[in-house]
């Protein structure tokens, strides 16, 4: 990672007026999110959205061909080009031969793609935004940091001082008055502008119609007032039926703002008279920019799908604490890494793509229904193909593919860390954990792993088998999980094996993306987990169960090894989750919880794999309320801990404030213990009220539930 | 669907009215811009946008009226402070109004003043927008323009704030005998 990325994430998270503005937009989005799609089925909508953008960008070049005939049949002049300096030129030729001085842009990201600005003013033309937010940047001379609001960033004091100095007088920071300041400032640009830019939400090729929505009225006047107007329009933006408009502006503003609808939308089809009587000159740019290739590319096609709404910014863990401006100059958050991956280059994406924790929590929310967590590993997959591992991860990684000499190693480390183990805790691990952060404490590596326990159990005889996929945390650091596991399922009659074959899932590789490192794991714990009749096979760790349900398969499929697929497709059938399994065993009568019991009241947290991918979050709750515990929910009770494997590793500066964020909202609950069903979260979470001495126990679902099974 | 409409309206800001007749509505209109204070200066008079409502009604009458004009170019508009216009189409399930704004003056009417009064026909109220879109076609309409509330930001510090750009106030005025644009 570089040193200024790093620096600029250093910046962010400590500038409390982002970290403070961002926190409360994403808490008051989700509540107004929430209001605003009341009465409709999220689902079907963007299912619609889905499929008919899907069918647009399957389609590029027809509709493109299809809207160049209707939009010009109806007196629009289209350009159609896939190079951002011909979009620059044919404007600048389009300026200076209409005799243009002085441009009133309404917000546009597509311009901002191909830094249009610069490049009018360095020709001698004033392009100025009109979007409040756009026009506080410009005269700040800085880059958006989010889609929609372009200037969260920015206290009322800081834009106070911007417009002073703008109209020279001292203005207070009172915000209404700096509206009406803004508004007076920009009307002589509209009046006097003789081109408006804009952009587009929507193209419609069926009618040649372009699609704009603002909520300030100044798309109106930008298209309006200006005797030419000019539409900057990524290809991605058509849709093929009028109709689709309305499917679409049923979710943007819904998504975007929380609004039914912005205050004003226009749809053009064609030019317009001016006050003079003349006819607006109406010129329409379809802007490729590589898109053709995205949508010819199979994994990446349905980013395409997107509308431009930013929700998945604003539920971003990582998103609120640091804000657009790491991310780049243009397109932010996660779906902003996966399109400057292409309409800049892939190689700019290097540091930013670690910036996502695979929470996936935007990909719930997105009404084009992208998979952004799936397409950032498709990035970082790319890049190490492009570029290779850098050498430490490759060392790493041949230990870990090396089952004995990772084992081995484990094991080494726990007799050599003993001295510095504290409480069940030590400061340094040595080996690949190496330089976690300060703000967690790490737990031990157990003297004995589960490995070795598990000879010295003795079970009962019983009529079925489960195979334990026991997973890197619970083996070597919490054996008594395991150990909790294979008595509840003793008592419900199912004997437990331990294939010792079994290895790592392969995630810290997978999520890096080595992906051929993490299908040598895939191939040995298949092995290992198909090689006796068992009617289960159970994992606690929801990141180990998501392996080997659904990621061995597509590590399979993404390197078309087609071979190995049937085998991973009876592992994936074969695979459940604790939680999920136990919930079943006891609807089943098989398994008899403690009746009457009042253990007081607990709260519980969702990890991210668990409820996001493998969709389980009701089974540990029931059972735990079953057991007797009162749960009380805590405030973003399904938000990321900040664990994400290895990431709380490589960014601790920002895996820790979402920590401490998460230990606030548990301590908030009163509740004296947490559960949880992922080891990696007990190891976060655990690991940071033992710093900062909460008091609040940290418990795995399958600790709890053992000690209250019958039997 | 009047109602919903109202509810929805008024939850984004927007003040509806409703009318039996013209008259009705052309005396809730002049008392409106009497109540504002309007006078012929710039800052202070209002101007009216040529519209099927205006029709049906003596424009002497009105052209008496001080501080309120009948002509719309964008100078004029640029400097007063109550637009009228009339709008085709209401949207019940967004307390949206819609039409064909392809005239430049019912867009100069209803962008750049202070206040905007839009009419409305009562029977122009429609269920939603996939509704509106089989009744208005780019076919017939180079400009087809919603407004949904008065003009809004919360670019600063996200606090909403009204009238950026466009009016400060959208006044609906529905009028039950104005008919349908069908
Ligand atoms: S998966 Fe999580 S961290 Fe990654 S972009 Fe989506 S919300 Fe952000
Ligand atoms: S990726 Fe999805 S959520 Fe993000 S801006 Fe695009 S449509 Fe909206």
């Amino acid at each position: 990672m570089g040193t200024t990325f790093k620096e600029s994430i250093h910046q962010a998270v400590n500038n409390a007026n982002l970290t403070g503005a961002l926190g409360a937009f994403s808490e008051a989005y989700k509540v107004n999110r929430a209001r605003a799609y009341e009465g409709i089925d999220f689902e079907e909508l963007r299912g619609r959205i889905a499929e008919l953008k899907g069918n647009a960008a399957a389609h590029l070049d027809q509709l493109a061909e299809q809207f160049t005939r209707n939009a010009e049949a109806r007196g629009a002049k289209v350009f159609r080009t896939s190079d951002p300096a011909a979009v620059r030129e044919y404007i600048l030729k389009v300026a200076q031969e209409g005799g243009v001085t002085r441009i009133a842009k309404s917000k546009s990201m597509a311009t901002e793609e191909i830094h249009l600005n610069p490049y009018l003013e360095k020709a001698g033309i004033e392009a100025g935004e009109t979007d409040l937010g756009e026009w506080i940047i410009q005269l700040a001379g800085q880059t958006p940091s989010h889609m929609v609001m372009p200037a969260i960033h920015m206290t009322r004091q800081e834009v106070a001082e911007l417009f002073s100095k703008e109209v020279n007088e001292r203005l207070s920071s009172d915000i209404p008055r700096l509206v009406k300041v803004a508004r007076e400032q920009l009307r002589p640009l509209f009046l006097e502008a003789e081109m408006g830019i804009s952009g587009a939400n929507i193209a419609v090729a069926e009618t040649g119609s372009i699609v704009l929505m603002t909520n300030e009225g100044n798309a109106r006047l930008v298209t309006t007032l200006p005797r030419i107007h000019v539409a900057v329009v990524g290809i991605e933006k058509l849709v093929a039926q009028y109709g689709d408009v309305a499917t679409i502006l049923k979710a943007l503003p819904r998504s975007a703002t929380a609004q039914l609808l912005t205050s004003y939308v226009s749809i053009i089809s064609g030019p317009t008279p001016n006050d003079d009587g003349s006819q607006k000159e109406l010129h329409i740019i379809l802007m490729d920019n590589r898109r053709s290739e995205m949508a010819a590319d199979p994994q990446f096609r349905q980013a395409l799908q997107c509308i431009r709404c930013a929700s998945c910014l604003n539920v971003c863990p990582i998103f609120r604490l640091v804000g657009g401006h790491v991310f780049g100059k243009v397109y932010t958050g996660g779906i902003g890494t996966i399109l400057t991956a292409w309409f800049d280059e892939l190689k700019k994406t290097e540091d930013i793509q670690g910036l996502c924790i695979q929470c996936g929590a935007c990909k719930d929310v997105c009404p084009g229904k992208i998979d952004i967590p799936e397409l950032i590993m498709e990035i970082r997959r790319r890049l190490v193909k492009e570029q290779g591992l850098p050498l430490m991860q490759q060392a790493i990684y041949s230990v870990v593919n090396n089952r004995r000499l990772f084992h081995g190693m484990l094991r080494a480390a726990s007799l050599a860390a003993k001295p510095f183990t504290s409480g069940g805790f030590l400061r340094h691990l040595p080996l690949f954990l190496a330089d976690l952060t300060d703000k967690r404490s790490l737990p031990a590596i157990a003297a004995e792993p589960f490995r070795d326990r598990f000879r010295k159990i003795k079970q009962p005889p019983c009529k079925e088998k489960a195979a334990f996929y026991a997973g890197c945390l619970i083996d070597f650091a919490y054996p008594e999980m395991g150990e909790a596991l294979i008595s509840i399922l003793n008592k419900a009659g199912i004997e437990v094996v331990f294939p010792d074959e079994q290895t790592c899932c392969g995630a810290p590789a997978r999520y890096s993306g080595a992906y051929e490192v993490a299908a040598g794991n895939a191939m040995d714990n298949i092995k290992a987990l198909l090689a006796q009749e068992v009617q289960y096979v159970v994992s606690a760790c929801p990141t180990c169960t998501v392996a080997l349900q659904h990621e061995f398969i597509r590590d399979f499929e993404s390197l078309g090894q087609t071979e190995r697929l049937p085998r991973a497709r009876e592992l994936s059938a074969r695979t459940v989750d604790f939680s999920t399994l136990v919930k079943q065993l006891v609807d089943e009568g098989r398994l008899t919880l403690q009746e009457g019991q009042q253990l007081g009241a607990i709260t519980y947290h969702d990890s991210c794999h668990l409820k996001r991918t493998l969709q389980v979050s009701q089974q540990p709750r029931e059972l735990l309320e079953k057991a007797g515990y009162a749960l009380t929910e805590m405030f973003e009770c399904d938000t990321c801990c900040g664990m994400g494997g290895s990431y709380s590793m490589k960014l601790p500066e920002i895996s820790g404030p979402i920590l401490q964020r998460k230990l606030h909202n548990i301590r908030q609950t009163g509740a004296p213990v947490v559960a949880m069903d992922c080891p990696g979260c007990v190891m976060q979470i655990r690991g940071g009220f033992d710093q900062a001495e909460g008091g609040v126990q940290v418990k795995h679902t399958v600790e709890l539930l053992a000690e209250q099974v019958k039997g | 669907m009047f109602e919903q409409f109202k509810s929805k309206a008024e939850g984004v800001s927007a003040e509806v009215h409703r009318f039996a007749t013209r008259f009705g509505a052309l005396e809730f209109i002049i008392g409106f811009l009497q109540g504002e204070g309007v006078a012929d200066r710039p800052g202070s008079y209002a101007i009216w946008a040529a519209c099927p409502f205006l029709e049906g009604i003596e424009r002497q009458s009105l052209q008496q009226f001080a501080g309120l004009k009948l002509e719309v170019t964008r100078e004029l508009a640029a400097a007063a402070k109550i637009g009228i216009s009339q709008m085709d189409w209401a949207l019940a399930d967004t307390g949206t109004l819609a039409g064909d704004s392809s005239r430049l003056d019912g867009r100069l009417a209803s962008t750049l003043t202070g206040i905007h009064i839009a009419l409305v026909p009562t029977s122009g109220i429609l269920p939603d927008m996939p509704t509106l879109l089989t009744r208005l076609h780019p076919d017939a309409s180079n400009y087809i323009a919603m407004i949904t509330g008065p003009s809004r930001t919360a670019d600063i510090e996200r606090v909403l704030t009204i009238g950026v750009h466009g009016p400060s106030r959208l006044v609906i005025v529905f009028c039950d005998e104005l008919g349908g644009t069908e």
